[in-house]
C-alpha cells in the first residue's frame, strides 16, 4: 500500500465528514449532503496497468466489479467476514471489501481472472476441479486465492493446518473436505 | 433529504409506490410469495427489517448515502418476539402444505400410563438463518411493457407466476433468468419483496436497476427457520418395543403469512408404533415469515425424536442402534403403505461398521484420550422421497453438439452435470458434447429446486427427450434417399453410441448422429420429455433413510466440542453420480455441525431488532470445524420412484437430518450432560 501524506490527510478529511452527516442524521438535524470525492489512482490489475478514477468511498471490491468489469470476485458480507471477495494485493491476499480502492495507488492487484498463464489453469484451480471442492461456486473465487497464496505462504504440512489456514474463506455448502484434498494435492504438485 | 443527495434518481414508498397486489398464496399452484404482505402495501412496521423506502441512485455509494438520509417517524408500539410471551394465543394452524398438522393414531395417553419405561422432556432449536454466501439479488430490466428479471430464484416459475400476480401483469410478459445460484437452501425457493422492488424501481427510473441484498439484510429479507419447543413424550416396553409416541411442537410465524416448521410430522412413521400424537401450534410474533430451510421440519423435528430416542437407550440400558432396530417400521404405519424401497437397517450396519461402533462402552465419560472426553452418538436421518411433473427438452445439432435444456434450477446440487450424464448416456456420445441450459422461465417447465426433488423429477424427463430425439433421428434417416437406410422403417433403424445405422448391421455401416441431419438439411432435431408421478404415489410411501455416527472430542476445561469424525451412510435409492453425490452428503454434515454447535439467530425483544445480523455474530461452520467425514451409500435403486427405471430420489436435504441430534448424543456420552437446547455452546457445558 503507497499513499502519500496529502492522500492520507485528504482521506481523514472526507472520512470525519462522512461520519458527522451521519451523526447528525441521528439526531435530527439536517444537513447538506457533502458532493463525492474523486480521485485519480494508477495500478496494475493481472499485470495489466490500470488508470481510475474512484469516489474514494469506492472498496477495491466494487471497483474491481463495477468498474473494471471483473465479476469473478465475489461479495459474500461485505465486511470481511466471509472471505468471498479474496484477492492479492502485492503478493499477499486481501479482502477486497474491507480496503477502499484509493488506497491502491501503484499497487499489483491479481484476481481470479489473472490466475491462469497463457491458457493454461493455476494448479489450485485444476484441483478444485478434480477434486469437486465446490459445489454452488460463490466462495470458491476467493476459496481459490488463498488457496493460491497459502501455496507460499508458511503453512505446515497436515491437513488440519491447511484447514486452519483456510478457515477465513466460509463456504455454506461445505465443501471444505474437497477444498483441502484439492489444496493438498496441489502443494504436492507445486 | 434523500431525494436531493447526489446522484438519487428515486426515493420510492408506501406514499408513491404503484399499485401491487396480493398473489395467490399457494406453493401447489406455483405462486408463492415468501411473504402474504405486499412490500409498501400501507404504513404498518410488523418487523425489524421490513422494508419502508428503496432509493436508487447512479451508483452504490450514492444509494447508501441517501439511504442515510432517510427520516422515518413511527407510533411504537410493544412488540411480542418470545414464543413465551405468545405461548397464551398459540393456534393449531390445520395443514401445511397439503399435510395435517394435528394427528393421533391409537390413545398415546393410555399407553403412556401403562407404558413399563416413559421419557418425557422440551427440546429447543433457536432461529437460523440460510445465508447462502451469495445475497439474494435482482436486476430489471423493462423493454417496453415487456419485464425481464436476473434474479437469485431456485424456482424460475414460481418467481414468473408471483411476480406477474404482484404486478398485475400477464405471465407472458415476464422472463425469468437464473442460471447460477450461489447457493439457496431456502430462503431463494419463494419471490421475496426485493424481486418485486427492483421491478418497480426500474420502471419508475426508465432503466435497468440492481438490487443487491446486503448480508444484514439476509436475516430479514428472506425468510429463516423458525425457533422451535417440542414437547416429547416417549413410551416403552423393557425390550425397548415403543408403545407410544407424542411429539408436541410449537413454531413462530410472522403477523403477516402464515409458515410452520412441521418438526412432529416424520415422528408418526419413523419408527413402528401404535399409538402416536402430533400436534403442532403456532404464535405470531414481530419478527419476519419463516421460510423452508433445508430439511423444513426433520431438522429440528429429528433433533428432539433421535435426542428423546438416545435418552430412552440409556433409561432402558440398551444400545442405541439396536432400540432403533427393534423399532424398525416396514411399513409406513401412519400412511398404511409399504414402502417403495426401504434399506435403513443397512445403513445402520454400514454405518456403524465403518465408524467401529461395536467397541463404544456406552457409560457417559468413560472414552478419554488423554484429559479430553470422548463421546461416539448416532442418529437416525430421514427426507421424503417427493417427485414432481417436470419437462425437458434435448437438441440434436448438426455441429455434433447436444443441447439439454430444462427451466430447473442448480443452485450448487449438480443439475448441470446430471442431466448432462444422463444424456450422454441415452445417446452413446461423450459427455463434453452436450450443453446444459437451466435457469430460464422460457425452457420446458420444472418444479422448484427444492424438497430433493430435483433428481426425481427431472433426470427422467430428460432421458425421455433423449430418447425422443434418437426416435426422431431414426425417423429422419428412413426419409433419407440414396442411403444405408434406404428402404428401411424406422424401427429397422438403430441411433446408438453416436451413429445411426441398419438394424444388425455394424455400427461403422451406418452415419454419425450429426451427418444425418446434414444430409437432410435439418439444423435440429428436438427431443421432448416430460414425467410426472403416477398411481405409485398412492400405493407406496417414498422415503429416503439414512444414519449418521458422530465423534465428539470435548475439552473439559473450556467445554470446546470438536466434532473430529463424521460417518454418515444414506438410503436414497440409485446414485446418479458418486462425486456430485458425496459433495452433497458432506454439505449437509457441515451444515449439521453448524446447527449443532454454532448456529443460532439472537433478537433484542425491546424491539425485534436482530442483534446478530453478520456472519461474525452468526458463526457458520468454518473449515477447521470439521475434520473427517465419511459418506457412504447404499446405492440400491428404488423400483417405483420413476418408471424409467432410473431409480433415484433426491439427497440435498437428508443429509443435514440427524447431524444435530447425533452430536447431542455424542455430547452426553462423553460428558454426561444432556442438552436439549441448540446449539450446544460452551456456556451449556460449563
Amino acid at each position: 500500500m503507497s499513499i502519500t501524506p496529502i492522500d492520507r490527510l485528504e482521506f481523514i478529511r472526507i472520512t470525519a465528514a462522512a461520519t458527522s452527516v451521519r451523526k447528525d442524521t441521528k439526531s435530527g438535524v439536517s444537513v447538506a449532503p457533502s458532493a463525492s470525492v474523486t480521485r485519480a489512482l494508477a495500478l496494475r490489475v493481472n499485470g495489466e496497468a490500470v488508470r481510475l478514477d474512484v469516489d474514494t468511498r469506492v472498496t477495491l471490491l466494487d471497483a474491481l466489479r463495477e468498474q473494471l468489469q471483473l465479476f469473478g470476485t465475489k461479495k459474500g458480507c461485505d465486511h470481511g467476514q466471509c472471505g468471498a471477495c479474496t484477492v492479492h494485493v502485492n503478493g499477499r491476499r486481501v479482502l477486497s471489501c474491507l480496503t477502499l480502492a484509493v488506497m491502491h495507488d501503484d499497487d499489483d492487484i491479481i484476481t481470479v481472472e489473472g490466475l491462469e498463464r497463457n491458457g493454461v489453469l493455476h494448479p489450485v484451480q485444476e484441483a478444485f476441479i478434480e477434486h469437486d471442492a465446490f459445489q454452488c461456486g460463490y466462495c470458491t473465487a476467493g476459496q481459490i486465492m488463498s488457496a493460491a497464496a497459502l501455496l507460499n505462504e508458511p503453512c505446515g504440512p497436515s491437513d488440519d493446518d491447511v484447514r486452519e489456514q483456510m478457515s477465513g474463506n466460509l463456504c455454506r455448502c461445505g465443501a471444505y473436505p474437497n477444498i483441502v484434498a484439492a489444496i493438498q494435492s496441489a502443494r504436492g504438485r507445486a | 433529504m434523500a431525494e436531493k443527495a447526489p446522484g438519487v434518481l428515486a426515493v420510492i414508498h408506501h406514499g408513491n409506490a404503484p399499485t401491487l397486489y396480493r398473489p395467490d398464496n399457494d406453493f401447489m399452484s406455483a405462486s408463492k410469495p415468501g411473504e402474504a404482505r405486499v412490500v409498501f402495501e400501507d404504513d404498518r412496521v410488523h418487523y425489524s427489517g421490513q422494508y419502508v423506502a428503496i432509493i436508487v441512485a447512479e451508483t452504490l455509494e450514492q444509494a447508501r448515502y441517501a439511504a442515510e438520509l432517510v427520516q422515518v417517524s413511527y407510533a411504537v408500539e410493544d412488540p411480542t418476539i418470545e414464543t413465551d410471551a405468545a405461548l397464551d394465543s398459540a393456534y393449531l394452524p390445520d395443514e401445511f402444505f397439503g399435510e395435517k398438522l394435528t394427528t393421533t393414531r391409537g390413545d398415546p395417553d393410555v399407553a403412556l400410563s401403562r407404558a413399563a419405561v416413559t421419557h418425557a422432556a422440551t427440546y429447543t432449536t433457536p432461529i437460523e438463518h440460510h445465508n447462502p454466501i451469495e445475497p439474494s439479488a435482482s436486476v430489471a430490466v423493462w423493454n417496453g411493457d415487456e419485464l425481464t428479471l436476473y434474479e437469485t430464484t431456485q424456482w424460475v416459475a414460481g418467481a414468473r407466476k408471483t411476480v406477474a400476480q404482484t404486478l398485475g401483469m400477464p405471465e407472458e410478459k415476464i422472463h425469468i433468468v437464473s442460471p447460477f445460484i450461489g447457493g439457496g437452501f431456502g430462503c431463494k425457493g419463494f419471490v421475496w419483496p426485493h424481486s418485486i422492488l427492483s421491478a418497480v424501481a426500474a420502471k419508475r427510473v426508465n432503466r435497468p436497476v440492481k438490487l443487491n441484498l446486503t448480508r444484514k439484510h439476509m436475516f430479514s429479507a428472506c425468510g429463516h427457520r423458525s425457533e422451535t419447543k417440542q414437547y416429547v413424550q416417549l413410551g416403552a416396553e423393557r425390550n425397548g418395543r415403543l408403545v407410544a409416541i407424542d411429539h408436541d411442537t410449537v413454531v413462530q410465524t410472522s403477523m403477516v403469512d402464515e409458515f410452520v416448521e412441521a418438526c412432529g410430522n416424520t415422528s408418526r412413521f419413523l419408527y413402528s408404533c401404535p399409538n402416536v400424537r402430533v400436534r403442532h401450534r403456532a404464535v405470531r410474533v414481530n419478527v419476519a415469515t419463516p421460510t423452508p430451510m433445508r430439511a423444513p421440519g426433520e431438522n429440528p423435528g429429528l433433533f428432539a425424536l433421535e435426542s428423546a430416542l438416545d435418552e430412552l437407550a440409556y433409561l432402558l440400558n440398551m444400545d442405541p442402534v439396536e432400540l432403533r432396530i427393534v423399532n424398525h417400521a416396514d411399513v409406513n404405519e401412519q400412511a398404511r403403505r409399504p414402502w417403495s424401497s426401504k434399506y435403513l437397517k443397512e445403513c445402520y450396519r454400514m454405518g456403524a461398521e465403518r465408524f467401529g461402533w461395536a467397541k463404544r462402552a456406552p457409560q457417559p465419560g468413560s472414552m478419554r484420550d488423554g484429559n479430553v472426553l470422548v463421546g461416539w452418538g448416532m442418529a437416525t436421518a430421514t427426507y421424503p422421497g417427493i417427485r414432481s411433473p417436470g419437462a425437458a427438452k434435448v437438441r440434436l445439432l448438426q455441429d455434433g453438439h447436444v443441447d439439454v435444456v430444462s427451466a430447473t434450477q442448480d443452485m450448487g446440487g449438480g443439475t448441470y452435470t446430471t442431466m448432462a450424464q444422463i444424456a450422454a448416456d441415452v445417446m452413446g456420445i461423450a459427455i463434453e458434447r452436450i450443453r446444459t441450459v437451466l435457469g430460464d422461465s422460457l425452457l420446458p417447465p420444472a418444479p422448484v429446486s427444492g424438497g430433493s426433488m430435483t433428481t426425481a423429477s427431472i433426470l427422467p424427463a430428460t432421458r425421455k427427450a433423449a430418447q425422443d430425439a434418437l426416435s426422431k433421428l431414426r425417423h429422419l434417416a428412413a426419409t433419407m434417399p440414396a442411403s444405408p437406410f434406404t428402404n428401411r422403417r424406422p424401427d429397422d433403424i438403430v441411433a446408438e453410441g453416436g451413429r445411426v445405422f441398419p438394424k444388425g448391421a455394424h455400427p461403422s455401416s451406418g452415419l454419425p448422429y450429426e451427418d444425418v441431419l446434414k444430409r437432410t438439411n435439418q439444423t435440429e432435431i428436438e427431443g421432448e420429455g416430460y414425467t410426472e408421478p403416477g398411481p405409485e404415489r398412492d400405493k407406496y410411501a417414498f422415503q429416503s433413510f439414512g444414519a449418521q455416527f458422530v465423534e465428539v472430542r470435548v475439552d473439559p476445561e473450556i467445554a470446546k466440542v470438536q466434532i473430529s469424525r463424521v460417518v454418515s451412510a444414506f438410503d436414497v435409492g440409485k446414485i446418479v453420480n458418486a462425486k456430485t453425490a458425496r459433495s452433497q452428503g458432506y454439505s449437509g454434515v457441515v451444515m449439521g455441525v453448524g446447527v449443532a454447535l454454532m448456529e443460532h439467530t439472537v433478537y433484542d425483544s425491546r424491539d425485534g431488532s436482530i442483534i446478530t445480523s453478520n456472519l461474525a455474530d452468526y458463526a457458520i461452520p468454518v473449515n477447521a470445524d470439521t475434520r473427517s467425514i465419511d459418506i457412504l451409500f447404499v446405492d440400491k435403486p428404488d423400483p417405483f420412484i420413476d418408471s424409467d427405471g432410473l431409480g433415484a430420489r433426491g439427497l440435498g436435504e437428508i443429509t443435514v437430518t440427524g447431524v444435530a441430534p447425533a452430536v447431542a448424543n455424542a455430547v452426553y456420552h462423553a460428558t454426561g450432560r444432556r442438552i436439549r437446547d441448540l446449539p450446544i455452546t460452551p456456556d451449556k457445558l460449563l
